[in-house]
């Protein structure tokens, strides 16, 4: 380990590990840090992506594909069960610990170093200007500069906070969520499953999105001023104890998920922010893995532009915040204002709604024309919310 | 006051991505609550997802 680096990417996740790659590749020298022993541990995530987006940054391999999606079920309030089958655009779900593996190998193998239990408590400065980070490593506390840093360092960003960007999430655009890793269930392997209701999870849903056979992460997420009263795990426990009594619980895990639009401000003089903690994330679908390494390849990218230049200036780092609102931000924005829309249907709304689309025989019951005939039956909604998905 | 109960934690971030004053810290696995700079606005309480942070009086923590 040098004490010296062109970036420093704070954060081991698929944005930073896609942000060291771009980086090196741009003829940067970078260092990537991860504050947990592990890259890829624990797995803070449903897994669950579209075959499309991530085909743009890895070659699907078997070793990280847990399962593979051609179909959606929507679970009303009521229990009707809407089936959506033989979707064009397929997806996957994840085994993120081989996954985000993959991805830092990718980011190492290109040349960058990388290291883990490196927790980075604070900014070198000179004056006003971010010069690198102060790190615990092992019990010993010490700096390594950079001229560039990028902040790929999950929900919980502290280091765009230390660096003046306000990264705090407003408690309603956070979802609280929950999700356990089960064994001994019955799901479908290409298939995954929403439920939706205010007895469920509300503000949100709850996922089963399947592993193999009889294996799933079975998680949900309630928007944050619901959690208040009722939590997320109380809502989970008993979901479990209706419909899956017998599973086998092999992993738990919580975490949240800014279900916002994306910052305005993501960069800054000597830094960009990126992933979860710029909260690139369908506000919607709460989806962020593609979105993340989105956003982790055009700020690797500038990085290197910007060594090259030798220019690390707001100004100039400024084009990677124009390049994502561009890209996926001011899509997140729509999508936004449907979440604040979809917020306001009541338990009743999804049930008449689920009613007329399972009144579709299943044969012609393609995504098309389930968007038809819900368009048609006022919830121009539910047209926005199902594109969502399909877009995660 | 606001308190953790450390061996319930699953040091998942939540409480200190909605905290408005930045008066949590994340270590691996150690959670710290920076009780000078905390304003007891509570949102840490009702984020988290498995009810790990609670409310306290002040005299009942320091006993």
């Amino acid at each position: 380990m040098k004490d010296e680096y062109d970036v420093i990417v704070v954060g081991g996740g698929p944005a930073g590990s896609t942000a060291a790659k771009f980086a090196v590749e741009g003829g940067a020298s970078v260092l990537m840090l991860e504050k947990d022993r592990d890259i890829g541990m624990p797995v803070r995530c449903g897994e669950a992506v579209g075959a499309e987006g991530l085909a743009r940054f890895i070659e699907p391999n078997d070793k990280w594909i847990a399962s593979k999606i051609n179909s959606f079920r929507l679970v009303s309030p009521a229990g009707t069960s809407v089936d959506i089958e033989g979707l064009s655009e397929g997806g996957y779900v994840l085994d993120r610990r081989i996954f985000d593996y993959e991805l830092a190998l990718l980011a190492g193998n290109a040349g960058a170093s990388i290291m883990t239990k490196a927790y980075v408590y604070d900014l070198v400065k000179e004056g006003d200007t971010i010069k690198g980070v102060k790190i615990n490593y092992l019990n010993e506390k010490m700096e390594i500069r950079s001229k560039i840093i990028i902040a790929a360092d999950g929900v919980e960003s502290r280091v765009g906070r230390w660096a003046g960007i306000k990264t705090t999430i407003k408690i309603k655009d956070m979802e609280s969520a929950i999700q356990i890793s089960v064994g001994n269930v019955d799901c479908k392997s290409n298939r995954l499953d929403f439920y939706l209701g205010s007895e469920v999870a509300p503000g949100g849903y709850l996922w089963v999105f399947p592993k193999g056979e009889h294996y799933a992460n079975i998680g949900l997420g309630v928007a944050g001023h619901y959690n208040k009263s009722r939590s997320a795990r109380k809502y989970l426990d008993d979901f479990m104890e209706k419909n899956y009594p017998e599973a086998s619980i092999l992993t738990t895990v919580v975490g949240g998920v800014p279900c916002a639009h994306t910052l305005p401000k993501i960069a800054g003089d000597n830094i960009m922010i990126a992933g979860d903690a710029a909260h690139m994330v369908n506000p919607v679908s709460g989806g962020g893995i593609v979105s993340g390494m989105q956003g982790g390849r055009l700020a690797g990218t500038r990085a290197a532009e910007a060594i090259r230049e030798g220019n690390y200036s707001y100004k100039f780092l400024s084009k990677y915040e124009k390049q994502w609102h561009k890209l996926l931000g001011k899509s997140y924005e729509r999508m936004y204002k449907i979440k604040s829309a979809v917020s306001k249907l009541t338990d009743d709304d999804f049930n008449r709604t689920a009613e007329i689309i399972s009144s579709i025989p299943q044969s012609k019951r393609t995504l098309g024309r389930v968007f038809k005939t819900a368009l048609m039956n006022h919830p121009k909604l539910l047209f926005d919310v199902v594109r969502a998905f399909a877009s995660v | 006051m606001i308190i953790v109960e450390e061996n319930k934690c699953d040091f998942c971030g939540t409480c200190v991505a909605v905290c408005p004053v930045d008066a949590i810290e994340l270590f691996e696995a150690q959670i710290d609550i920076l009780h000078d700079r905390c304003i007891d606005c509570d949102l840490c309480v009702w984020i988290c997802p498995i009810e790990v942070l609670h409310t306290v009086e002040n005299e009942v923590a320091s006993a």
